[in-house]
């Protein structure tokens, strides 16, 4: 937002990123998960134990060992990447689109005291806490298939939550650019799961050539994996800290990109 | 596009009515009576000039209607007083408050019920004043009594706890307006707030904008519906093509620009088209009026006018004698 032409004091003018701003947007995304966190648990609970089934059981009799890691641990944890992607990335698209172009949910909100940055900020939030928590599910599965109990598991919500707002502002730049919701399409199969390929989930990218190699280092994914494994899997170590800043420029960039890229979009 | 516009006869034209503007109260504080303040503004969308100067001022604790066509600039008008549209030149003050820098002071202090339904389909009547009565910073301690309250303003107490997709149409556009009420504004703005409603409906939101009124609060209410603008507004402003073109009291704009008496003859195409070219050669101003030709100003009618019925001059006479009869 542009700033007066003439700066005069205003007593009572309020700031950006206001708490209570913050807190009203989200209370809207809680009431209406309250209606639909059975389906959401649901899904986040059958989708990793099918991974599971079908990656650790049916696989896991072929492999029984990846990267000197045993393979039903070494899918639970890159399902947990998954789960935080999609969790987070479609939300994004989707709720955004939607709330934006069909319900003109954001049009509603932006009428009361709330800037562009205050709700999109608001909104990105909530999609990644929510996405950090499901994210510990496909480690609970995994637990029931035999995984460790580890007290590094704990960071795995930190983990996903900020991967989770990378993610989500991404989700939301795609929505504020795309011309009709068909558009998602294009991005879920050119973008979101080619990244699949090259982040270590179901294989390790140590076997791909080597220019696969290097795109994967600037694959978010691929860093949230290596660090969901590290800290689910005990082996926590310095070249984690390396993954988790790139999590953490991904996601500071993703937020100020969805910021403006839909805040073009929602003020005319 | 035709305008039969009375500039002979002005009552109160824009040109008067910006002297009272020359000063306008940025500040409420200071004691004056602004609620609006607009000034020189100007908003293109691409090639489409949809706001083309325009200079309007609303002053405290009046009704004021924003008249005109579809397409004159009144949505955006409303959009630009909350800063979701942005001028791109002129001065814009609402509560004292300049935007866009101040908007969301400006935001915070007015209420909004939107043209289009913009309601969470999927919430309660009550989870949307809650979740508004939080946007709007209503006081923890006092959100429930204000939901309670909206929800008693819109006659939704039974439903309060329905899911908006269940509600009827009548009712969702009340919870509209008790989501732009939650918060007790001291401005409201009404963008079209009974298109699309049954007479019943229409009838019980004008006695709500008229309570609302009488309790000090100023509204703008932009409709195209003249009825509308004649029953509740203080003032009207007649927008057209992106600016005020006229603007008064109902009463004033009519026989400025219509006349007292306005004659209606009907008659087969044929005739109507004689009747037409009759007016035009006398130099009467007339106008179509669905099966008739409307003649206004026919108090001062000599004996040669045809003859047809006789009645009061009203709001709709001078906004198509003000605006122009062709549709864009």
């Amino acid at each position: 937002m542009s700033t007066p032409t003439e700066p005069r004091s205003a007593p009572r003018r309020i700031g950006r990123l206001e708490p209570a701003a913050l807190a009203g947007v989200m209370s809207r995304d809680v009431a209406i998960f309250g209606r639909y966190w059975k389906a959401t648990t649901f899904s986040s609970v059958v989708q990793p134990t099918i991974y599971l089934l079908a990656f650790g059981l049916g696989f896991g009799s072929l492999v029984h060992t990846v990267a000197h890691v045993k393979y039903v641990p070494y899918v639970a944890t890159g399902v947990v990447a998954t789960a935080i992607l999609f969790s987070s990335a479609f939300p994004g698209m989707f709720n955004t689109f939607v709330r934006w172009q069909f319900q003109r949910t954001y049009d509603a909100m932006l009428a009361a005291p709330v800037d562009v940055e205050e709700l999109i900020t608001a909104e990105m939030l909530w999609v990644s806490l929510r996405a950090g928590v499901y994210g510990l599910a496909p480690l609970l599965v995994g637990i029931a298939f035999g995984l460790q109990p580890e007290a590094g598991m704990l960071l795995v919500p930190l983990i996903g939550f900020v991967t989770g707002f990378g993610f989500v502002g991404f989700g939301v730049t795609i929505a504020a650019v795309a011309k009709t919701i068909d558009n998602f399409n294009y991005i879920t199969s050119a973008v979101l799961t080619p990244m699949f390929l090259v982040a270590g989930t179901f294989f390790p990218v140590s076997n791909l050539p080597d220019g696969v190699r290097q795109a994967a280092q600037v694959n978010p994914l691929y860093h949230c994996v290596q660090l969901v494994r590290d800290a689910s899997l005990g082996g926590l170590n310095t070249a984690d800290l390396g993954h988790g800043a790139v999590l953490l420029v991904f996601a500071v960039l993703m937020w100020r990109v969805a910021i403006w890229s839909l805040g073009k979009r929602l003020i005319d | 596009m035709q305008v039969v516009s009375g500039q002979a006869r002005p009552l109160r034209t824009v040109s008067e009515v910006s002297d009272e503007r020359e000063q306008p109260n940025l500040y409420p504080d200071s004691g004056g009576a602004a609620a609006i303040s607009m000034r020189g503004v100007h908003k293109r969308f691409g090639g489409i000039t949809a706001v083309d100067g325009l200079d309007l001022h609303v002053p405290s604790g009046v009704c004021f209607g924003l008249l005109g066509p579809n397409g004159a600039g009144k949505s955006t008008t409303m959009r630009m007083l909350t800063a979701q549209t942005l001028a791109d030149e002129g001065q814009i003050a609402v509560l004292g408050y300049r935007l866009p820098g101040e908007s969301k002071q400006a935001r915070l202090e007015m209420g909004v019920v939107p043209q289009l339904d913009n309601l969470d389909v999927e919430l309660t009547c009550r989870q949307i004043l809650t979740v508004f009565a939080r946007l709007y910073r209503v006081p923890r301690s006092e959100r429930s009594m204000a939901v309670e309250r909206a929800l008693g303003i819109a006659n939704l107490e039974p439903r309060a706890d329905t899911i908006v997709r269940e509600l009827s149409g009548g009712m969702r556009r009340r919870l509209l307006v008790a989501r732009g009420l939650i918060h007790s504004p001291r401005l409201v703005l009404l963008d079209e707030p009974t298109v699309g409603l049954d007479p019943q409906v229409r009838q019980e939101l004008w006695s709500l904008i008229d309570g609302l009124r009488a309790s000090g609060v100023t509204v703008l209410m932009s409709t195209h519906y003249i009825e509308e603008a004649e029953r509740l507004a203080d003032t009207v402003a007649v927008m057209n093509q992106g600016k005020i073109i006229a603007q008064g009291p109902p009463g004033e704009l009519v026989s400025a620009h219509a006349g007292e008496q306005v004659l209606e003859v009907y008659g087969a195409p044929e005739k109507l088209a004689a009747v037409s070219q009759l007016a035009s050669e006398g130099g009467w101003q007339s106008r179509r009026s669905g099966p008739a030709i409307a003649i206004l100003r026919a108090e001062t009618l000599d004996g040669s006018a045809p003859d047809g019925v006789l009645r009061p001059a009203n709001l709709e006479d001078a906004f198509v004698a003000l605006t122009g009869e062709d549709i864009e």
